[in-house]
């Protein structure tokens, strides 16, 4: 019986011929990733319950994105104490304040291979399925397991896939579909579930798009948002780390619990509406209602492409009085194609704040947090209640071209009209 | 009463509680006494200082969706939170609830039979769920043996500390 590209990756990591969905395993971790955020904590309990080492210093890679550059003094301290386990441990992949978002360095340094079993102690680890790896969230208890013994159980998910047929129209992007598959089966569709993402359409998505697509299968609940590995991904890993793949994916007669066949032709632009990412409608819902801030970044949508995709909608142009728009590279590297490509004198001249690369304001820790009755648009991944500063705030989720034509207009606008409409 | 049963007041919350709701991000690195304190006020503010040891909470569909910060079911069971039982739980908000030792169980239909304040007993290893106020009983899901074995040691770092010492 042929297996699902979960079933594949899991049972590839325990060593088995196969395994079935249902299934509890303990396998093997191939890479294990740790934020600021719970790093610190993580290493002391490790050091607390009786292991002086992580089962291996090459396959754990540590980034410090969430609290950059440090808001106080209890997170430089925090940092400090990241800095000198690191250095203990003898882990070489660290990446310090400042260099990027752990989903975007991951992919961008080569160290997410397919067919790898990858957890972080981050939710968004889901963006590994882009390249055809499981990546998996995880808390801080079963990170310390997890780096103490190089193993972790898991119950072998089902998976659901979406066969994604036709082409998008300009404009339209794959963080509207996303976006889309969430409104149209829920927030909770794919829990404990794995989602295939496959079809001509998936396949012709380039790496950036597969990138947004991974990352919020966690939005459905997912534990694992696969694309199959094929020569997108090749040429991706040539470019970033210089090792390329195989080809990598599900079998033909793998068993799934539901496939979707869906056309994306006739797609809008979509907008996931306050306070849930699963409430989602065309942009027209929306359209019109101010805005004080745009929020263009975040490991979903702060990759060069989307801060090109702003830059295409406001050059020549400039925000609308009143609206903040904040600009968050997902990495140093995106930062400096930006500069040098002009993406970034285009961002700033239509008056936009830069930030550091970083999570920043995206989970409510710093950086242009809101104010009581304040309405958002942003690229990120969530608009839960709180998720941006005071629960009484606003967030509407979009895409970056979205985004930048709200930025314009002082209000939510459809990218079609390229922002000129004023509400 | 068996180690596998939890019984006590009942709190009830709706569909998606996000883990910014449980745990915001704005305490994220802040100390567990005064992280606990925030836990669930976005959406009910007097929960935290009138929790009282052994309370459940009953909750509607996608439990503790969102993150995977761990701060989450951390609070809930720093506040006295004994059981937490929903309609169904977010799959990292489950698996840190067993890491930390908070019992969880998925039962259909939960959120619709008990009003907050009523008292309800709960079997972990036969998913019954009894609303003690009405005398009314409900199947849930049975935790499967892996989970109940890192629960009933105390969480998954009990495991590791056995194993170390051992």
């Amino acid at each position: 019986m042929g297996m699902t590209q979960a079933e594949r990756i899991l049972a590839r990591a325990t060593g088995n011929e196969s395994v079935v969905a249902g299934e509890f395993i303990v396998a093997d971790i191939d890479l294990a990733l740790l934020h600021d955020i719970f790093a610190a904590q993580v290493f002391d309990t490790l050091a607390d319950v009786g292991f002086d080492d992580v089962f291996d210093p090459e396959r754990t890679v540590v980034v410090i994105d969430h609290l950059v550059p440090a808001p106080s003094a209890e997170a430089a301290a925090i940092h400090q104490r990241i800095r000198d386990h690191v250095t203990r441990l003898g882990i070489e992949a660290f990446y310090d304040s400042g260099t990027g978002i752990c989903h975007q360095l991951l992919p961008e340094h080569g160290h997410i291979r397919p067919g790898s079993l990858v957890v972080g102690t981050d939710s968004h680890t889901t963006t590994y399925g882009a390249l055809g790896a499981g990546g998996t969230g995880i808390g801080t208890s079963d990170m310390v397991y997890a780096l103490a013994t190089g193993r972790l159980w898991f119950r072998v998910p089902e998976t659901i896939r979406f066969e994604l047929t036709g082409s998008l129209q300009p404009t339209v992007t794959w963080k509207d579909v996303i976006l889309y598959l969430a409104g149209r089966f829920g927030a909770d569709a794919a829990q404990y579930k794995a989602m295939e993402f496959g079809g001509e359409a998936a396949s012709r998505a380039d790496m950036s798009s597969r990138l947004t697509v991974a990352n919020m299968a966690v939005e459905m609940g997912a534990k694992f948002g696969l694309f199959a590995a094929d020569d997108i991904t090749n040429s991706y890993l040539l470019d970033h780390g210089g090792i390329g793949c195989e080809p990598f994916g599900p079998h033909d007669d793998a068993v799934y619990e539901t496939v979707h066949e869906i056309s994306l032709s006739d797609l809008e632009p979509q907008i996931a509406m306050p306070n849930e990412v699963d409430r989602v409608g065309p942009i027209a819902d929306a359209e019109g209602l101010t805005i004080q801030q745009a929020f263009l970044g975040s490991c979903t949508n702060g990759r060069i492409e989307d801060l090109r995709a702003a830059a295409e909608v406001l050059a020549g142009k400039h925000i609308a009085p009143g609206v903040r728009l904040l600009v968050v590279p997902a990495s140093r590297d995106v930062l400096k194609e930006a500069m040098e490509t002009g993406v970034l004198a285009t961002l700033v001249d239509a008056g936009a704040s830069v930030l550091p690369p970083g999570c920043g304001p995206c989970f409510g820790g710093h950086g242009g947090l809101m104010a009581p009755g304040e309405r958002c648009i942003g690229t990120h991944n969530r608009n839960f209640i709180g998720r941006m500063g005071s629960p009484d705030a606003e967030i509407f989720l979009a895409s970056p071209a979205t985004v930048a034509a709200s930025a314009l207009a002082g209000a939510i606008a459809d990218p079609r009209d390229q922002g000129v409409k004023h509400a | 009463m068996p180690e596998t049963l939890v019984q006590g007041r009942v709190w009830r919350f709706g569909n998606d509680i996000s883990t910014d709701v449980l745990s915001p991000g704005t305490y994220a690195v802040a100390p567990l006494e005064i992280r606990k304190l925030h836990v669930l006020e976005s959406v009910n503010p007097v929960f935290a200082s009138e929790c009282q040891p052994g309370d459940v909470i009953v909750g509607g569909s996608n439990f503790g969706c969102g993150s995977s910060r761990e701060t989450a079911p951390e609070n809930l069971k720093a506040v006295g939170v004994a059981c937490v039982v929903a309609e169904s739980l977010a799959r990292i908000f489950m698996r840190n609830a067993v890491a930390v030792g908070l019992p969880v169980l998925v039962c259909e239909g939960v959120h619709d039979v008990f009003e907050e304040g009523q008292v309800i007993a709960v079997d972990l290893a036969t998913g019954a769920v009894t609303n003690r106020t009405t005398g009314d009983t409900y199947q849930g899901d049975s935790l499967p043996e892996e989970m109940r074995t890192i629960l009933s040691a105390g969480g998954i770092l009990e495991v590791l500390r056995t194993r170390a010492n051992g």
